[in-house]
């Protein structure tokens, strides 16, 4: 065969500078490619979230020009902003994807749940996240989840093997080599899959800003109503309000992470751009986790044990 | 893995309670990394164990059980960055146990901080992680002799420990200029970020300096193209109704538009008529960069096959030589059937002879035994049932490596490497 002359490529540009934020991008694309080519039935856990919606872009641009090989899979508290649920909604409409809501208020309902005493609805999320597994038969489930979040999360494989109840062995990890990722897993198992395990929340933040990646309005700066508890910024919603000597406040605020409204807090702040957030995140003396999740305050291993027990 | 500048991944190895944990807790802290309610949590269970000063190890030791024994069980992977470049830590555990874990940690390593106990020099897990890096094919290698505020006569001490390092290497295959002696105190944070002044002697860089400066390679030898093919795009959507790309991420060397590659492992040729991405088309595309290929030509491909440079395409293999980390529980037997995965290729294999054990204690070869048990390496033959397009592992890190896993279970079985990747080491032969 002759060497035929190259096509003309319009705009094409040389690849001179490639950075930490392009390796962390390659890493993921390459990723969720090799599920999609290894994988039956994958899903993407997608809150609306930061994170999840990072996810989704990387996700998007994996497959491009192609549609999303994926659906998408919601796992609904019933403890939502409205702004959150607005949002997911327009994502899912505006990309044509496919949405599975696994509700814990309809566990509720029917009594399969019951509320906590503390109405927290972060730990119910994991029966109606196993379930809609189950019934849709997903083999692969795509999360958000980064190891700089959490000290277990730093243990995580980017290729985590859950078994029929969805929990997570530490001690039983496959050793994860190079880049080659083995997904084998018997009928009845799973597996968690990070494509993000390698970012920090900044490298969130900067590659959110680089793409101008839209998020829910309450990542940025506005003035809402709430009230301190635990030394967080809580809002009142479905979940409840102040309680005895607790004093609603109108106050400039903004989330940094999307989670059940009843533990989920804001932070003040005055950020309302991406680069505003960035600057603000840069400086920032505390974790997200530890900044406004009150459910990883708990114990030292709060969040290892929700992991073995099958949450994400 | 990447070749970008400004991001460098490192992995930590030593002994138990050489005081790794606490390095990288140090790395943490003093590059700020380390977030005012991380540090609070630690101060707070440093005070419950009845600890004076803040235990930095308790930043890192992550699961439950780890906390309770002091040990670190698992890779932990950490973040840490400074004005000149972002760091991927993987930290290894020290126990001999969990070499296994030790070798995840440096398979994608470009450079490796191994931890010595200023007090007690090399020993032999120090032997052995250097001889898995040098398997492994590290391309830096950082000694931290720590403690050094513990011993008297700190400078002949380093000296000893660092000629005794340097001899260890040399004979490993490295050259002196990928191998760095540091003294340091991961406790009081001597040489880590700051010079220190109890150290005189030494007038090197400080850790983080020579982690912000080293070469970040990733590769031995320049290599042409190596494409492992993904995942096939086709749209079929009224916008793009023919459009058909090979989506991959450039495993080695790059690829430019017009290049004439071949597909392996069936051979046939053509030529890339453009490289895209969501972003828009390049011209040139470098390691590490995840893309989708247009070819001029309608050729047979699918995930599985390379698409790699003309000039040094590897010859497809069936039949080689392969050394092998063995990872698991279960022993490896001669005439294992086993599955083997290369890049996006998985097909059957039989594992034929043992020829040669690897004793890493006296850096010399000995006879295989019967049958390989769990953080054993060894030297075999591999038959499989498909070609595979493999480089020799010295040759290339990416396109050299394979995993074995087990068909039953589904478990990763051994981390491979294609060729005798023993034969750089300069290793006795006792056989």
């Amino acid at each position: 065969m002759t060497i035929t002359e190259p096509q003309p490529v319009r705009d094409a540009v040389a690849d001179d500078d490639f950075s930490t934020l392009d390796a962390l991008e390659s890493e993921a694309i390459h990723i969720f490619r090799e599920v999609a080519g290894e994988f039956e039935r994958p899903v993407i856990l997608f809150s609306g979230g930061k994170d999840s919606t990072v996810l989704l872009h990387v996700a998007l641009k994996a497959f491009w020009p192609a549609p999303l090989p994926f659906s998408l899979l919601h796992v609904d508290t019933g403890h939502n902003l409205p702004e959150v649920l607005e949002f997911r909604d327009q994502v899912v409409e505006r990309h044509n994807l496919r949405l599975h809501v696994a509700s814990v208020e309809e566990y509720l309902a029917d009594g399969r749940l019951t509320e906590r005493p503390d109405g927290v609805r972060n730990p119910l999320q994991t029966i109606p996240l196993l379930d809609a597994i189950t019934e849709n038969r997903f083999d692969a489930v795509f999360g958000g989840g980064r190891r700089d979040e959490e000290r277990s999360r730093a243990k995580e494989r980017i290729f985590s093997l859950r078994n029929a109840f969805g929990q997570w062995d530490p001690k039983r990890q496959r050793p994860e080599l190079w880049n080659l990722y083995n997904g084998r897993h018997a009928p009845g198992e799973h597996v968690r899959v990070f494509p993000l395990s390698n970012w920090t929340e900044l490298d969130v933040w900067r590659y959110i800003t680089r793409e101008q990646v839209l998020l829910p309005s309450i990542y940025y700066a506005h003035e809402r109503d709430v009230f301190q508890r635990d030394g967080m910024w809580m809002t009142p919603g479905v979940w409840g309000g102040p309680r005895d000597g607790e004093v609603l406040e109108r106050r400039w605020v903004r989330y940094r992470t999307v989670g059940d409204g009843s533990s989920t807090g804001a932070v003040l702040s005055e950020a309302r751009t991406n680069e505003e957030v960035l600057a603000e995140v840069a400086a920032s003396r505390l974790t997200e986790r530890g900044a406004t999740r009150g459910d990883d305050r708990v114990s030292e291993a709060a969040m290892e044990d929700r992991k073995r027990e099958g949450y994400f | 893995m990447s070749h970008a500048p400004d991001l460098l991944r490192i992995a930590t190895a030593g002994s138990v309670d050489d005081g790794k944990s606490t390095l990288v807790g140090r790395l943490l802290y003093d590059t700020k990394s380390v977030l005012a309610d991380q540090i609070d949590a630690v101060t707070k269970a440093s005070v419950d164990r009845g600890l004076d000063t803040p235990d930095l190890s308790l930043l890192v030791d992550g699961l439950r059980a780890e906390r309770e024994q002091g040990i670190t069980i698992d890779v932990a992977y950490r973040y840490f960055a400074t004005p000149a470049r972002s760091f991927v830590l993987a930290d290894t555990p020290g126990h001999v146990q969990y070499t296994r874990n030790t070798v995840s940690g440096a398979s994608t390593a470009q450079l490796v901080i191994l931890l010595v106990d200023a007090r007690n020099g090399v020993v032999a897990q120090t032997r052995r992680h250097a001889a898995v890096m040098a398997l492994l094919g590290v391309p830096q290698l950082v000694l931290a002799v720590n403690k050094i505020d513990l011993v008297d006569d700190a400078a002949s001490v380093f000296a000893e420990i660092s000629a005794e390092f340097g001899e260890l290497t040399r004979s490993l295959g490295w050259s002196p200029e990928q191998v760095t002696s540091i003294p340091v105190s991961a406790l009081h944070g001597d040489n880590i970020a700051k010079p220190s002044e109890n150290t005189p002697f030494y007038d090197g860089p400080t850790l983080i300096e020579h982690l912000e400066t080293v070469p970040n390679l990733t590769e031995r030898a320049p290599v042409g193209l190596r494409f492992p093919v993904q995942y096939v795009i086709r749209p079929r959507t009224p916008e793009y109704p023919d459009y058909r790309g090979y989506a991959g991420q450039i495993a080695a060397g790059r690829v430019t538009v017009g290049d004439e590659i071949v597909v392996l492992p069936s051979g046939q040729r053509t030529t890339v008529s453009g490289i895209d991405t969501a972003d828009g088309p390049l011209e040139t595309a470098h390691t590490g960069r995840s893309v989708t290929l247009l070819l001029a030509d309608d050729v047979d491909i699918s995930r599985g096959d390379l698409i790699a440079a003309v000039a040094d395409a590897p010859e497809p293999i069936q039949q080689f030589t392969a050394t092998v980390c063995w990872l698991a529980e279960k022993p490896l037997r001669p005439g294992a059937r086993l599955l083997l995965k290369h890049g996006t290729k998985t097909t059957q294999a039989i594992v034929g002879g043992l020829d040669a054990l690897f004793d890493e204690q006296n850096l010399a070869l000995v006879d295989a035994p019967e049958t390989v048990e769990l953080n054993q390496i060894v030297r075999i033959s591999v038959q499989t049932a498909e070609p595979i397009p493999a480089d020799d592992y010295q040759v290339n890190r990416e396109s050299g490596s394979f995993l074995l896993i087990d068909p039953a279970g589904g478990n990763t079985l051994a981390a491979g490497l294609v060729g005798d990747a023993l034969a750089p080491l300069h290793l006795k032969e006792l056989v």
